[in-house]
């Protein structure tokens, strides 16, 4: 019984032919300075969605690379309609405007020297009304599973996760790696003891060096503050729970790429170029991984907790499984897929796949997350390093 | 016969306990695919979460779950066995060379 497959999916077209689950105007800010600008935008525009952040000013090399690549990712993902951009200075604002206009989706930018905030939120605001009732008149249309660009990520993990939530997702994922989906994991730092799996399944040697050498220079990172990660995994809590060694964690937690084949190597925020799944280059910071996810363009997200992580995304709508029982029980306004039954032997692994795509398939149609209700709304942008 | 085991591999060394496990229960041990393996002898109680032997395992062995070395054991482990941090442990902790792990 697979009653995933006789749901039909809709979702938003986009100008490049992109598929979005969501139909988001965006307001967003370039730095930190500009956010009360962004907010006086959402506060008189009805149907807005505002993103702001503490970052964008004095930052250099590749920090300022990757703050940039988020904002820019975040305003290019097809669930996004159109976006009104709002920086300090026009320098930044432009170039930030114009990687989001290559998509052709509506966009447009306002800086705010010259002007002052009131000027700037009048002319913003003008123009974010306009894309509301641009947005508002799209239809959603029929989709295609393949067109959904889905990203996973674990937290707050426990026996639990590597046992069924984790295995789940990675039986979800080979499912949709056969449809031709284009899927994204990541996680640098927790696959210690599961880096020689992933490079196993690489599709090429070239693919697997590049994977190393992002894993091999975050260790160095880590070592080269004087800490070991070997000393704290798995934690008190990983051993309370029955996790031994980091081997047993790592493995557990890379279950869910499944038995797909890794077919390229993504650095934070990278757009993937091909169908197949990706690992990509990112901290294994809920928030700050999500963010990663969205920015490069997946639309939906498969997130497996034991103890109860309750992350969002505001752009990303982010699906939480779990299979821990009193998680389920205690945090249900958390938990979008209860699969517990698998430790009850309710139902096999083919049977917690359905439940999920099941679930996958009415959040894609416009069913809204817990996260999504909650207003778990994190955007959180991974900083590299200080700024000047 | 309760089953209360779920093994990652049908091979694997090791089953995970789905609920808490008492000495002397005689326990179905299922795949995740929801094929049933065997029946086992607990030896000793294992919680919810926590692993149990599939077979006598010597001392050295490498120990397989995930179809993949987790570890070492430390000491002779006996079927239905709780396999823990007290008879098994990393093979990355004699690996490392970080300065670290040397105090």
């Amino acid at each position: 019984m697979n009653t995933y497959k006789d749901i039909p999916l809709t979702g938003y077209r986009r100008e490049n032919g992109r598929v979005g689950i969501r139909n988001h105007v965006l307001i967003l800010s370039v730095d930190d300075i500009s956010n009360a600008a962004v907010e006086g935008v959402g506060n008189l525009i009805r149907g807005t969605t505002t993103l702001t952040h503490p970052y964008g000013r004095l930052q250099f090399g590749e920090d300022l690379e990757l703050t940039f690549q988020t904002l820019i990712g975040t305003g290019r993902n097809p669930n996004v309609a159109a976006v009104v951009v709002i920086g300090i200075e026009p320098k930044w604002t432009d170039y930030i405007v114009k990687s989001i206009a290559e998509t052709g989706k509506p966009v447009s930018g306002f800086s705010i020297e010259r002007y002052g905030d009131l000027k700037t939120i009048e002319m913003a605001s003008r123009k974010a009304k306009e894309y509301v009732q641009y947005a508002t008149e799209l239809p959603r249309v029929p989709v295609k599973w393949e067109e959904i660009l889905v990203s996973t990520k674990c937290g707050e993990s426990d026996t639990t996760s590597g046992l069924a939530s984790n295995p789940t997702v990675g039986r979800v994922f080979e499912r949709l790696e056969k449809n031709g989906n284009t899927l994204i994991f990541g996680e640098t730092t927790e696959v210690t003891g599961a880096e020689d799996k992933i490079m196993e399944q690489c599709a090429t040697p070239e693919i697997a060096a590049q994977f190393k050498a992002a894993f091999d220079n975050y260790q160095e990172l880590v070592e080269s503050q004087g800490v070991s990660l070997l000393g704290t995994q798995p934690t008190e809590g990983n051993i309370r729970g029955g996790l031994s060694t980091i081997e047993e964690k790592a493995l557990g937690n890379v279950e869910k790429m499944g038995r797909c084949t890794v077919v390229d190597f993504l650095k934070p925020a990278e757009e993937p170029k091909k169908p197949g799944l990706h690992f990509m280059d990112s901290s294994s910071a809920a928030a700050e991984m999500v963010t990663l996810c969205c920015a490069s363009g997946a639309v939906l997200h498969l997130f497996t907790t034991g103890q109860g992580n309750i992350i969002g995304n505001k752009i990303e709508p982010v699906i939480k499984l779990s299979a821990n029982p009193l998680t389920v029980e205690t945090m249900s306004e958390h938990i979008d897929v209860d699969l517990s039954g698998l430790l009850r032997f309710d139902y096999n692994l083919d049977g917690a796949a359905d439940r999920t795509m099941e679930m996958m398939a009415h959040t894609i149609n416009g069913r809204l997350t817990n996260a999504e209700t909650l207003h778990h709304d994190e955007f959180v942008i991974t900083k590299l390093y200080r700024s000047a | 016969m309760k089953k209360g085991i779920l093994l990652h591999e049908a091979t694997d060394d090791v089953g995970v306990a789905v609920m808490d496990l008492k000495t002397g229960e005689v326990i179905g041990v299922a795949t995740l695919e929801g094929k049933d393996v065997k029946q086992i002898k607990l030896v000793s109680d294992v919680p919810l979460g926590h692993k149990v032997a599939m077979a006598d395992l010597p001392a050295d062995k490498h120990v397989i779950e995930y179809g993949r070395t987790v570890g070492c054991a430390t000491a002779p482990i006996h079927a239905g066995e709780h396999v823990h941090i007290h008879n098994i442990k990393s093979l990355r902790w004699a690996a490392s060379k970080s300065k670290v792990l040397e105090k």
